[in-house]
């Protein structure tokens, strides 16, 4: 009896772990300093990666296209840019007061086809542009969904604004109750998730602070999102924190949500998106 | 209510103005001891101090930076911000530097300034609980944060003290007619 709920234990123990280590890596923003003093002629460098442990480097770099949006609302071409191969960085001339969004996001099709009696994948990288170059003629039972993936750092010079969150409609974003540059330990903070423009309710979103490798806690803190895509966290200590949320995908973590009303067909693919920022709590 | 107060504060006044005490002054004062560690490193940088008052529900106000002013251009204010609490909290919200309340740093030792209500920034404090705060960073050292909760009395004095461990030592404050 012992041994079999041992055994049992230990199944699902290894059955943890293995989940644990398909999770995706976290894709990060690590910004050199997220308060300036708004001088106008201060430099922002931002470190960006996909790995394990938060904030090292220990996977391939990307080649993702980071969108500066300014306070005013104007794109600010990145300098310096440099793809290594685990990691990615840049750097930001910060020339006006408020506000700075540091946003990458990556839309992408994925699903299949059937094509003379035979099942075909959509290749990586499609995304909805290329989505109807990358289907044959002739295919038939053609199955796909889409996966919206975003990654976020703000970062602000003197007194912080709100002009850089606006929702475009697609994907997860973030519209912050507490503004992502005011945060601090013991207070609590606000967020609004919202997927395809409206509240993305009942989501898990989880917050993990850096410095995972020299602990043995993750520390890793989670919150549903109410109704209204709205989620607290009251922040135990300072420090750069990750926070994510995702639907779809098996996400080992920021993955939730109830199972669909309906379930997909068992061809269909399951619609994706992710959402990754990078806060600073002042200690 | 608020008339009897402003009648005691009249009373006092016009005391002060017929009597020769000792202490003559009737405005309301808060005298604050801020000590700087003596600290045998290599290369010392006198810290950034900010002081700071806070009370429940009301915009917090500085009243005293001590900042590198000595610098071209007054380039010392770049590096403001490293008070992170003071700049999260009011630095960022106000003129960078603030108006009339900053000074140079300070070399260690016990720091002692009088702070008169009404002038600079530091404002009249009526009957109730308060916080002085004082951030200390340094230039290759640490941060530290050291608060200091007071209550002022309905006479308007009030008395307090607090203690840092690394970048600050004994903090005191003394808030007198």
């Amino acid at each position: 009896m012992l041994n079999s709920r041992k055994s049992l234990l230990l199944l699902a123990a290894s059955a943890a772990l293995a989940l644990s280590t398909a999770a995706q890596a976290r894709q990060w923003l690590l910004p050199s300093e997220t308060m300036f003093t708004g001088s106008g002629n201060e430099w922002l460098t931002v470190d960006a990666a996909n790995s394990t442990d938060l904030y090292y480097y220990d996977h391939p770099g990307q080649p993702w296209d980071a969108v500066i949006t300014a306070p005013d609302g104007s794109t600010v071409p990145v300098e310096n840019r440099m793809v290594g191969k685990l990691r990615q960085v840049f750097d930001v001339p910060i020339a006006q007061g408020g506000t700075y969004k540091i946003s990458i996001t990556n839309d992408q099709m994925f699903g299949s086809y059937m094509l003379n009696g035979e099942k075909k994948m959509l290749p990586r990288g499609t995304t909805p542009a290329t989505l109807a170059a990358a289907i044959p003629a002739g295919a038939t039972e053609v199955q796909t969904a889409e996966a919206n993936n975003r990654i976020e750092t703000f970062v602000t010079a003197g007194e912080p604004t709100t002009s850089v969150f606006t929702s475009g409609g697609k994907g997860i974003e973030m519209i912050p109750v507490t503004h992502p540059n005011d945060l601090a330990v013991d207070e609590e903070a606000t967020f609004q998730f919202l997927l395809d423009g409206k509240p993305a309710a009942d989501l898990e979103v989880v917050a993990i602070p850096g410095g995972i490798r020299y602990r043995a806690d993750l520390k890793q803190i989670s919150a549903k999102t109410d109704a209204e895509g709205k989620v607290r966290f009251t922040w135990p200590e300072a420090g750069m924190y990750w926070v994510s949320v995702s639907i779809g995908g098996r996400r080992g973590e920021g993955a939730g949500g109830p199972p669909p009303a309906t379930p997909p067909q068992p061809e269909a693919p399951e619609r994706r998106a992710s959402y990754s920022m990078t806060v600073e709590v002042q200690g | 209510m608020m008339d009897s107060k402003y009648k005691l504060t009249l009373g006092g006044a016009l005391l002060g103005a017929f009597t020769t005490a000792a202490v003559p002054a009737t405005a309301q004062t808060m005298d604050v001891s801020v000590t700087i560690p003596r600290l045998t490193v290599a290369e010392y940088h006198k810290p950034y101090v900010a002081l700071w008052i806070e009370q429940a529900g009301k915009p917090a106000r500085t009243i005293n930076v001590w900042y590198d002013t000595g610098k071209k251009n007054n380039a010392g204010i770049k590096w403001l911000r490293d008070m992170r609490q003071w700049w999260r909290t009011v630095g960022r919200t106000t003129p960078t530097p603030p108006n009339g309340v900053t000074g140079a740093t300070r070399a260690p030792g016990a720091a002692k300034i009088s702070f008169t209500a009404g002038k600079g920034g530091m404002p009249a404090l009526t009957a109730g609980s308060y916080t002085l705060v004082v951030e200390a960073a340094r230039e290759g050292g640490g941060r530290e944060v050291v608060k200091v909760p007071f209550t002022v009395s309905a006479a308007g004095t009030a008395k307090g003290s607090g203690k840092g461990s690394f970048e600050l030592g004994a903090v005191s404050l003394t808030v007198r007619r």
